[in-house]
């Protein structure tokens, strides 16, 4: 369990513009980013001697932009070959490689051209190797098609409607709207949701996110480092990362998970509570990890914002809108901001724990959840101020 | 038309796919704790042994979970088959395999829907276990 309650923070955040054409390279998209994060901070660029990502070789190696900042030395320049589950991983690990003396300062970033370059799940193999030769074979190939098969699942254990999936992208839309950054603004009812195109059943259009070219990269440094930089620190109070049983051969594969009516949030949620010594009840906001609508259902439920099975009630009467029993993804999420592998949800958690989140700031906000992960693992962090 | 997905046996999944071929629904199983797996392994999750050894399943199960595929990716190899349904099947000898449900309406499938093995000869060298509604005896 994450033992570092509050030794470590986030002292500054660098985006890019999310876009549909970024019209350059994924180097310079993280190399944006990352220095925006350095200034943010108030940093020193000398200072920074980690940097640590994950991506699907649809990214840069770490080194390269180690390189490209000129990083003086580059001790813990490391990635995950991993999908958004490790949105919150690469925060943890940064904080752990601090505290085992690895280095002293380290960025997180994810950067891609996810539209207009190398879309997610394009470099997956059709030529049926390992475990994708029984899968991909009977043209079960796209992400949507994974995890429609474990959205369906939770409608067949718990009656779980097609409509409650909608309120939770209309409620992400809503909240986009008064994001500058979001690349979607344009507000959408529930029947809107329920003319958009069938793409897999039970997912229509409107339950898939975005792709989108940009980067997100945070600065984690030591707490007392942080307290004498630029920014007001966003302090890591607990963390976990994990999964159940049968995780599978790949990001894909969930042939043998126990049942696909829950997702890793079930298996890692009383470490992560455990670790910062609050609950769910305690959280001001929670931005959740949103590839399809469903994940957001089975998170809340896993996190214990709801009862197993009652996710859908629970979105559909309004508990995950603004000024309710908990605000979900107040920056629109990956389902209306911009699809930037979850590292998005880290930098909204961190404006709204500064209290610069604009219009869409949750007054008073102190306490953060951010989850990073739909199906057999993922990755969550409480943050404060 | 792009040419579809095909399986590429190896030392584990061979004995598989030649049954397929065969015709015949075969599944590992521990040759010790007698656990059945699927995919096939060199090793037993549940006892860590290395022996194996491979039973003929009835090839008859039931609907875990499916989706109905409406939108082709890619497009050029799966245009002309939508909507079709990818499903889990969990079969009666305890493992689950994604497959597709064949000869029956999508809007039709239910979960815990009984199904059985149906093998389509996809090319000279590689045979689909697909599943149909099993039809009463």
């Amino acid at each position: 369990m994450w033992t570092l309650r509050d030794k470590y923070a986030i002292a500054g955040i660098g985006t890019t513009k999310y876009s549909a054409n970024s019209r350059t390279t994924v180097l310079n998209l993280a190399l944006e980013a990352c220095g925006a994060a350095a200034a943010d901070a108030g940093i020193a660029v000398e200072e920074i001697d980690g940097v640590v990502s994950y991506h699907f070789g649809d990214s840069v190696p770490s080194i390269a932009v180690a390189t490209g900042l000129g990083l003086p030395a580059a001790r813990y320049a490391v990635e995950f070959s991993s999908g958004g589950n490790a949105a919150n991983l690469i925060v943890q690990t940064a904080a752990a490689a601090i505290e085992a003396g690895l280095a002293r300062n380290v960025l997180c970033f994810r950067a891609m051209n996810g539209r207009s370059g190398l879309r997610l799940g394009g470099s997956r193999d059709l030529n049926s190797r390992g475990i994708t030769q029984y899968t991909a074979p009977f043209g079960w190939i796209t992400y949507p098609q994974a995890m429609a098969m474990w959205c369906r699942r939770h409608m067949i254990k718990y009656g779980t409607t097609s409509e409650q999936l909608g309120a939770v992208a209309v409620a992400c839309r809503r909240n986009a709207a008064l994001n500058p950054r979001a690349m979607m603004r344009e507000p959408i009812t529930l029947a809107d949701h329920q003319s958009s195109r069938m793409i897999v059943e039970p997912f229509r259009l409107l339950d898939i996110c975005l792709e989108s070219d940009g980067a997100c990269a945070v600065l984690v440094t030591p707490a007392e480092r942080a307290r004498d930089l630029r920014r007001k620190p966003v302090y890591i109070r607990g963390a976990a990362y994990g999964g159940g049983p049968n995780q599978g051969d790949d990001l894909f594969d969930a042939i043998r998970w126990p049942e696909h009516a829950h997702n890793y949030a079930k298996y890692i949620a009383a470490d992560l509570w455990a670790s910062a010594g609050v609950g769910p009840q305690d959280m001001d906001v929670a931005e959740i990890y949103d590839c399809f609508t469903y994940s957001v259902l089975m998170q809340l439920e896993g996190f214990g914002f709801c009862k197993e099975g009652e996710g859908g009630a629970f979105v559909e009467d309004g508990n995950i809108d603004r000024g309710r029993k908990i605000p979900v993804n107040t920056h629109g999420g990956l389902l209306s901001e911009a699809y930037i592998h979850g590292l998005n949800h880290v930098i909204e958690a961190v404006e709204q724990l500064r209290g610069d989140a604009g219009s869409r700031q949750v007054a008073g906000a102190e306490l953060a959840l951010t989850t990073a992960g739909a199906m057999t693992c993922g990755s969550a962090l409480v943050l404060r101020n | 038309m792009g040419a579809k997905p095909m399986p590429v046996p190896d030392a584990d999944s061979r004995r598989f796919w030649e049954g397929c071929r065969e015709h015949r629904l075969q599944i590992e199983r521990c040759a010790d704790c007698k656990t059945a797996r699927f995919p096939p392994a060199a090793l037993c999750p549940h006892c860590r042994s290395s022996r194996s050894e491979w039973v003929a399943a009835s090839g008859r199960g039931t609907v875990f979970s499916w989706i109905v595929v409406r939108h082709p990716v890619p497009k050029d190899m799966y245009a002309g088959e939508v909507p079709y349904v990818v499903a889990l099947v969990e079969l009666e000898e305890g493992v689950r395999m994604p497959t597709n449900i064949v000869g029956c309406a999508p809007d039709a499938i239910r979960a815990g829907m009984p199904v059985e093995v149906v093998f389509d000869d996809v090319s000279a060298d590689i045979t689909l276990p697909r599943f149909r509604p099993q039809v009463p005896s």
